[in-house]
């Protein structure tokens, strides 16, 4: 059960002519896609084609120059800030590179929209802290600055800290890139685990494709600020357009 | 023809990058000078809206109590040594330098209210304000900047938390705080080791000393001098965030952020200082 409460019909993630330009450089270009209540949709393309600015879209980081972004039926650029706010809680985002503040403990991480967002007693925190760090196997580092992790640790806590207000919509930015193929695959299994615990709707950028089989309900490819395809890996293999045989070689 | 002048520098100061095309011909010389002209009103414009999203960020509840305190332990407590140190200093060098010039001129009894009423009244709060800006507006705009280009502020916002209350008004508010009390060690620091250097010079004790430096020092010599130093810290933390939060590039924009927040920090403290020494000489004349 989510910590904060919604309640609506509608796709938790639908986004329709969604379109993004940096200067003169076009990044998306009239994107359509919807993402259903409980299903993980896994985001693939070449570095540089607006996967992780369309996650950024989603949660309000960055505006959209043209198009529609609609968390569960809200158009998010029609909400205040604090209407937005409101939107972001049921959303956990996992950054790229984790982005743990640098001044605070794991614990207090972790414990950051908690203490914000919650009515928890301190008690009743810390015990929901450790929970959290339980889950993605770091409760003995509660007390280590962020400096003292490796990539892979930070990234486990860049979860915790995600999944603290039990979001309903997750957002991972290549939850394994620059990490080794043991640590990745370790990942790989915390968000299948999650996916196993609890209804799950999210959206993971990655280029880990195979590590993306386990958890993947769909795949859908960028390329040129559009989808050239979407469905499951074997559709993705059976494919003859000649860029998602490029990509789908490039991995193989 | 000089505030012209001023504003081509400090326009110049906003956008460094842009210095090679001045050795290039007329037209391009003019070009460049309406580019940074543009950017200098375009830095006001965006450090107006700053200071606009700051000040309601600021006043509206919850409140970052306990980042607040670690900010003014940050400010505060961690500049100590460096404001006592440089207000030391101060204190030898107005006295070895003040004597000399008094004994030419016969006014030697004068010398301990020269120390005192020069440090109370303008050496103290700029001392400090400086030095400060030095040590707090790098420090500001290194780890804001650090914090953007590692999508940390994003990440504050992605967690539905006003970027601005938890990092910027506990900063700024820490500055305007830490800075008038910081002006208070420079203040004792320097009459301190300005009676030392006396002393050594000519035996006098601390209490002549200081019966002749505050003889005719009054509430008002002291109040506004001290109180404007809260400008200085709000300047410093408001420039300072503002540079770090507006960081792009890299490591080497942290390193721009760094240089440019302490830079114009100090610029604005000297500039504002003259504003503000004119202001207090007309309620207190």
């Amino acid at each position: 059960m989510s910590l904060i409460e919604t309640q609506t019909d509608q796709a938790p993630v639908s986004v329709t002519g969604l379109s993004k330009s940096f200067g003169n450089q076009k990044v998306l270009t009239a994107l359509d896609l919807t993402v259903n209540r409980g299903e993980t949709v896994v985001l693939l393309g070449r570095s540089g084609t607006g996967k992780s600015v369309l996650l950024k879209l989603i949660i309000g980081l960055q505006q959209a120059d043209e198009g529609s972004i609609r968390i569960n039926g809200r158009e998010i650029a029609e909400l205040s800030l604090d209407e937005l706010n409101e939107t972001r809680k049921t959303i956990g985002f996992l950054f790229q590179q984790a982005a743990l503040y640098d001044s605070l403990t794991v614990e207090d991480n972790v414990a950051f929209p908690l203490s914000r967002h919650t009515r928890l007693a301190p008690a009743e925190r810390t015990q929901r802290v450790r929970e959290l760090l339980e889950r993605v196997g770091m409760e003995q580092d509660v007390n280590k600055m962020p400096s003292e992790l490796s990539g892979g640790m930070q990234k486990r806590v860049g979860l915790a800290r995600a999944l603290a207000l039990e979001p309903e919509i997750l957002l991972f930015d290549e939850p394994t890139a620059g990490l080794d193929p043991i640590t990745s695959d370790e990942i790989g299994k915390l968000i299948s685990k999650l996916k196993k615990e609890r209804t799950m709707t999210g959206i993971v950028v990655t280029h880990d494709i195979h590590g993306a089989k386990e958890f993947s309900d769909r795949f859908v490819m960028i390329h040129e600020g559009q989808i050239v395809i979407e469905g499951t890996f074997g559709k993705l293999q059976k494919s003859q357009d000649p860029f998602v045989v490029q990509f789908m070689r490039g991995v193989v | 023809m000089s505030t012209d002048l001023t504003v081509v520098v400090i326009a110049a100061a906003f956008s460094g990058g842009l210095s090679s095309e001045w050795s290039v011909g007329g037209r391009d010389t003019v070009q460049a000078i309406r580019t940074l002209l543009i950017s200098f009103f375009e830095w006001f414009g965006e450090l107006g809206r700053f200071c606009g999203q700051l000040i309601r960020s600021a006043v509206s509840p919850p409140f970052e109590w306990r980042e607040l305190v670690r900010q003014m332990d940050a400010v505060g407590a961690k500049s100590f040594p460096l404001v006592a140190v440089a207000g030391a200093a101060t204190g030898v060098v107005l006295s070895l330098q003040t004597r000399d010039s008094l004994i030419r001129f016969g006014a030697k009894s004068f010398l301990p209210a020269v120390i005192v009423f020069s440090l109370i009244r303008e050496t103290g709060p700029i001392i400090a304000g400086l030095v400060v800006s030095g040590r707090v507006g790098a420090g500001i705009g290194a780890e804001l900047g650090s914090m953007k280009v590692t999508e940390q502020i994003d990440a504050i916002e992605a967690s539905a938390v006003d970027p601005f209350k938890f990092l910027v008004a506990t900063r700024v508010l820490a500055c305007i705080t830490m800075l008038p009390l910081l002006t208070l060690v420079a203040d004792f620091c320097g009459i301190l080791t300005g009676w030392v250097a006396n002393t050594l010079a000519e035996p006098v004790s601390l209490r002549l000393f200081l019966n002749h430096g505050f003889r005719s020092v009054t509430f008002h010599d002291f109040l506004p001098s001290t109180i404007k130093t809260a400008v200085f810290g709000s300047i410093m933390g408001v420039v300072s965030c503002f540079q770090g939060m507006r960081t792009s590039g890299g490591t080497e924009g942290v390193g721009r952020s760094a240089t440019s927040s302490v830079v114009l920090s100090s610029l604005f403290i000297i500039l504002a200082d003259v504003v503000l020494v004119r202001v207090i000489l007309v309620f207190y004349p």
